[in-house]
């Protein structure tokens, strides 16, 4: 087994490290203050590339595989949770649905233009209803000609206002399976300016203040049946095959948040002074600057083997929830022990560690909370 | 069109600067970037790729992970690479570096070459204008714009508080500043593309009418005296004189110096 990595990966790390440092991170703390969507930096991410990376080259993308994207997310993430949450959402919860199950049609019309970055793209799954319970779906979808007519809403959207093209799911009537009568869920891509779709409120949250976080509202929406991605009642699938893949990008970003946190750490314990030494001359800074960093290190090895499996395996959501849960988890810590070793200073909003552990906490609820990663692992282990 | 540029690959000052026994850098020790310079004439290369469909070559000369910096090239958009490699081109100084790179661009087809202004591990400002001089081209130095207008290029050259506008025709050399432009970022689709890339790696017997006498470290007139990092200049004197005797003070100092 050997760790070392491609030449390719090393050279795209180094591309998305001077991205992140030169035009990610002087605008971090603003994006944090001000809750405005960092639509400049998505624009230059756009041109260069880094919202199409692992999409193949002929419907627009990079070509490139699941590792360079992760590192892309983890690299923006370090100095700025809000734009690696941006290029996740919109590859991940976006991009890949379309890649994977759309028609030829539906990749020519919409893939390419987000590949590109033409195009920025959303995922509607949770309502007020249905969070990790997704069956608890209440949007319904009709078909009425040649359209499907939806109605309902959607919370919790990222990337909400700001996208042009969402992956939206809806109910499309009742089966039965194993005795019982389920919803049967759809899915349709639905584009931004589709008459009866429009916007409800901005979310004010704790952490990832400048990520559009919108409901999203169907009324008498009419979306052409051709919209429908995949089959009639593959929408429950979709959703979850999808969630495999994007948790692997919340775990980036997770891992990314936890390296920026501690990369701050090393640097401000080793200025810090008390009693006549710095911080970093104290053992207990040394064990717990070692605590983090080796917990930082696992996280990165399972989000890299999580990707590993994406390129390599048919099914990966064990590999994605392990992943997802302690990178998480770890960005939790680490950032939590990143402030108390900044004490004081480290609860203002003048160290960027104020701004990473509030940032960090969504990792441990969005796209599969903690609880359903140990869910998914428990079940695979249990089956 | 066809643009060969000349690119070189740089410590990077932020990483510390270590040296051979002889004076030499040390740069198989040393972290690597493109030198800014250079990297501002590749992204006026790569613009004329854009405008008009130029090919764009990049040649370099150095040890065999100056590969490195070739793939970063390609990386942003460069169509080939030409690594020249070889032990017996090693320690060689303007002089030989510009006879070397000559020697390269004898066996290549271009109608505009450019190189960076100077590299920062020399600051000597001196391969680009010699290289035109062993191939008998027209240079213009210090471009802080370029355009093509025909067969010819118009440059804006830099010059202390003014600039001249100067048109040569082409086959010239160009050597570009960094104020030329913004270089653009690689894309990882053109990193994966780069890294599977043909490199062409030339040694000393792929050098097309050069004298062994004019290579390597034997055919550089430089000789090292000393190297050293960057030395942190000291506080400094500061003396409170009135004006009449601040003349005679700055005069007596300007003479101890040698100055004047």
């Amino acid at each position: 087994m050997d760790f070392t990595l491609r030449k390719e990966h090393e050279m795209a790390r180094s591309l998305f490290k001077e991205f992140a440092e030169k035009e990610v991170k002087p605008l971090a703390q603003e994006v944090d203050e001000t809750e405005e969507f960092p639509r400049g930096t998505v624009e230059k991410m756009a041109k260069n590339g880094f919202l199409g990376i692992p999409v193949p080259k002929e419907y627009g993308g990079q070509g490139c595989d699941p590792l360079t994207y992760v590192m892309c997310v983890e690299e923006l993430s370090k100095v700025c949770g809000t734009t690696g949450v941006i290029v996740s959402a919109h590859t991940s919860l976006c991009c890949d649905p379309i890649m994977t199950f759309g028609t030829e049609e539906q990749k020519q019309k919409y893939l390419v233009p987000l590949a590109k970055g033409e195009k920025l793209g959303a995922f509607g799954l949770t309502e007020p209803g249905a969070g990790t319970d997704a069956q608890g779906q209440q949007t319904k979808a009709v078909l009425d000609g040649d359209e499907y007519v939806l109605n309902g809403s959607k919370i919790f959207i990222t990337n909400g206002k700001e996208a042009d093209v969402y992956v939206v799911f809806a109910v499309t009537g009742m089966i039965e399976k194993r005795g019982k009568m389920i919803k049967e869920i759809s899915a349709f891509i639905v584009e931004k300016g589709t008459p009866g779709f429009s916007f409800g409120t901005k979310e004010k949250k704790m952490g990832i203040r400048g990520s559009s976080t919108y409901e999203l509202i169907f009324t008498d929406c009419r979306v052409p049946k051709e919209n429908m991605l995949g089959k009639q009642g593959q929408g429950f699938k979709i959703a979850m095959h999808t969630l495999d893949g994007g948790r692997i990008g919340i775990a980036a970003q997770a891992l990314g948040i936890a390296e920026g946190a501690l990369e701050r750490t090393i640097a401000y314990t080793k200025e810090r002074k008390q009693f006549g030494r710095t911080i970093a001359a104290q053992q207990n800074t040394q064990f717990q600057l070692a605590d983090m960093a080796t917990k930082v290190q696992a996280a990165q090895l399972l989000v890299y083997k999580a990707a590993m499996a994406k390129a390599t395996q048919k099914e990966y959501g064990f590999e994605a929830a392990q992943a997802k849960l302690y990178a998480a988890e770890v960005a939790m810590e680490v950032t939590t022990k990143a402030v108390q070793l900044h004490g004081g200073y480290g609860y203002t909003r003048e160290y960027e560690v104020e701004r990473m552990m509030r940032d960090a906490k969504i990792t441990e609820i969005y796209e599969g909370t903690s609880e359903v990663q140990r869910m998914v692992i428990s079940s695979a282990l249990l089956k | 069109m066809k643009v060969v540029v000349c690119i070189k690959q740089v410590p990077d000052t932020k990483g510390g600067v270590k040296f051979n026994p002889d004076g030499t850098l040390d740069r198989a020790a040393m972290m690597t970037i493109m030198n800014p310079d250079d990297k501002a004439g590749l992204e006026a290369a790569l613009r004329l790729k854009d405008q008009y469909g130029a090919e764009v070559t990049v040649l370099t000369m150095g040890l065999p992970k100056a590969e490195d910096v070739l793939r970063e090239a390609i990386a942003m958009g460069a169509d080939k690479g030409v690594l020249v490699t070889d032990r017996v081109l090693g320690g060689a100084d303007t002089w030989a570096t510009s006879q070397t790179l000559a020697g390269a661009l004898r066996n290549m087809d271009y109608d505009l070459i450019i190189t960076g202004r100077q590299a920062i591990d020399g600051d000597t400002a001196q391969v680009g204008p010699q290289i035109s001089e062993h191939l008998n081209i027209p240079v213009i130095s210090y471009a802080q714009s370029l355009k093509i207008e025909g067969d010819s290029v118009i440059v804006e050259r830099q010059y202390d508080d003014r600039y001249h506008v100067l048109k040569a025709k082409m086959p010239c050399l160009i050597t570009a500043l960094a104020e030329l432009n913004e270089p653009r970022y690689m894309t990882p689709g053109g990193i994966f593309d780069a890294c599977k890339a043909e490199i062409t790696v030339w040694g000393r017997a792929d050098l097309k009418d050069v004298e062994d006498s004019n290579l390597g470290l034997k055919g550089s007139p430089t000789q090292i005296a000393k190297a050293s990092d960057k030395v942190r200049k000291g506080a400094g004197e500061k003396v409170t004189l009135d004006p009449s005797e601040s003349v005679d003070y700055i005069v007596g100092k300007l003479k101890e110096k040698h100055v004047i």
